[in-house]
């Protein structure tokens, strides 16, 4: 129970925005869809604040922003640089295609968790890393 | 006073001689006990002087508002002091960890834009990083390395700038 404690606030706010939270093995688990990218901010700052840095390793926190349908469009958010389109689903596979920071990509579907089939502003279609991929 | 404010003083009179008169509270506990466990089941109530106490266990605050709501609406209720305790419901169902084959892809693409910090899978399922990195670099790699289904991160020999 000591972790509910110390994450008690975590869990609270996931909680309300109905995203579970399970311990297992010494191990806060927190996942499911948030309702917006905001709450999906809110639930990592909190993480951050009860725990600094993340450094505790006592929590794995796993949530998407749900309503990112097949066909919406998202922004490339990646740090600075260009994000790669690549031929298959894999940092191992071919670029097929750029998409520059701050642009907005279409997605064709949801491949899995990490990456998703997407088209560029020139028509190039491949995979993106979903990681640098927000909803608008 | 005017015919209007002697209205208006009268209607507040009959208002304060009707709720004096309400319902009494054992009559009410029936009501509220009702309208409540059709709410939330696992919700008691208890009523004193009109107001109604709520306790008990409900998994979300969705019920927890549900249940203050149903005993409002019962005629003669006061206040609802609303003492109900959320506890999301612990399903048995295990956590879903990934097989460490699949984790192993998945932290070369999470780490390829990070040549600062090494991350590996260790035998127990762990993501173990290792390196330098910025407090900001760190939380959006920790984010990619968390959806990946480890079992947990261990960052306990990461340095972070």
């Amino acid at each position: 129970m000591a972790l509910q404690d110390k994450y008690k606030e975590l869990i609270a706010t996931a909680s309300s925005a109905g995203i579970e939270a399970k311990e297992q093995g010494g191990v806060l688990y927190v996942k499911g869809h948030a309702p917006s990218a905001a709450v999906k901010d809110q639930l990592w700052n909190t993480y951050g604040r009860i725990d600094p840095n993340f450094k505790s390793g006592d929590v794995v926190m796993d949530v998407d922003v749900a309503g990112v349908a097949s066909g919406s469009k998202v922004k490339v958010t990646t740090q600075s640089s260009s994000l790669n389109i690549r031929k298959g689903p894999g940092t191992d596979q071919p670029v097929v295609g750029k998409a520059e920071h701050g642009d907005t990509v279409t997605v064709i579907s949801k491949t899995n968790d990490q990456w998703w089939l997407v088209r560029n502003s020139e028509g190039k279609e491949g995979y993106a890393y979903a990681q640098y991929l927000t909803a608008e | 006073m005017t015919s209007k404010q002697f209205i208006c003083a009268a209607a507040f009179a009959v208002a304060i001689f009707f709720s004096a008169c309400g319902p009494k509270d054992q009559d009410m506990t029936v009501t509220v006990t009702e309208s409540v466990h059709s709410a939330a089941p696992n919700v008691n109530s208890n009523v004193s002087d009109g107001v109604v106490t709520l306790t008990g266990t409900v998994s979300d605050e969705a019920t927890k508002m549900a249940a203050e709501d149903a005993a409002k609406k019962i005629s003669g209720v006061k206040s609802v002091v609303n003492n109900i305790v959320v506890t999301p419901a612990t399903t048995t169902t295990p956590v879903t960890i990934a097989p460490s084959g699949a984790l192993q892809q998945g932290v070369i693409d999470a780490t390829k834009d990070y040549p600062e910090v090494t991350a590996t899978v260790n035998d127990q399922g762990e993501i173990v990083v290792t390196g330098q990195v910025t407090a900001d670099r760190w939380k959006r790699l920790k984010v990619a390395l968390d959806a990946l289904n480890p079992k947990r991160v261990n960052a306990d020999s990461l340095i972070i700038k």
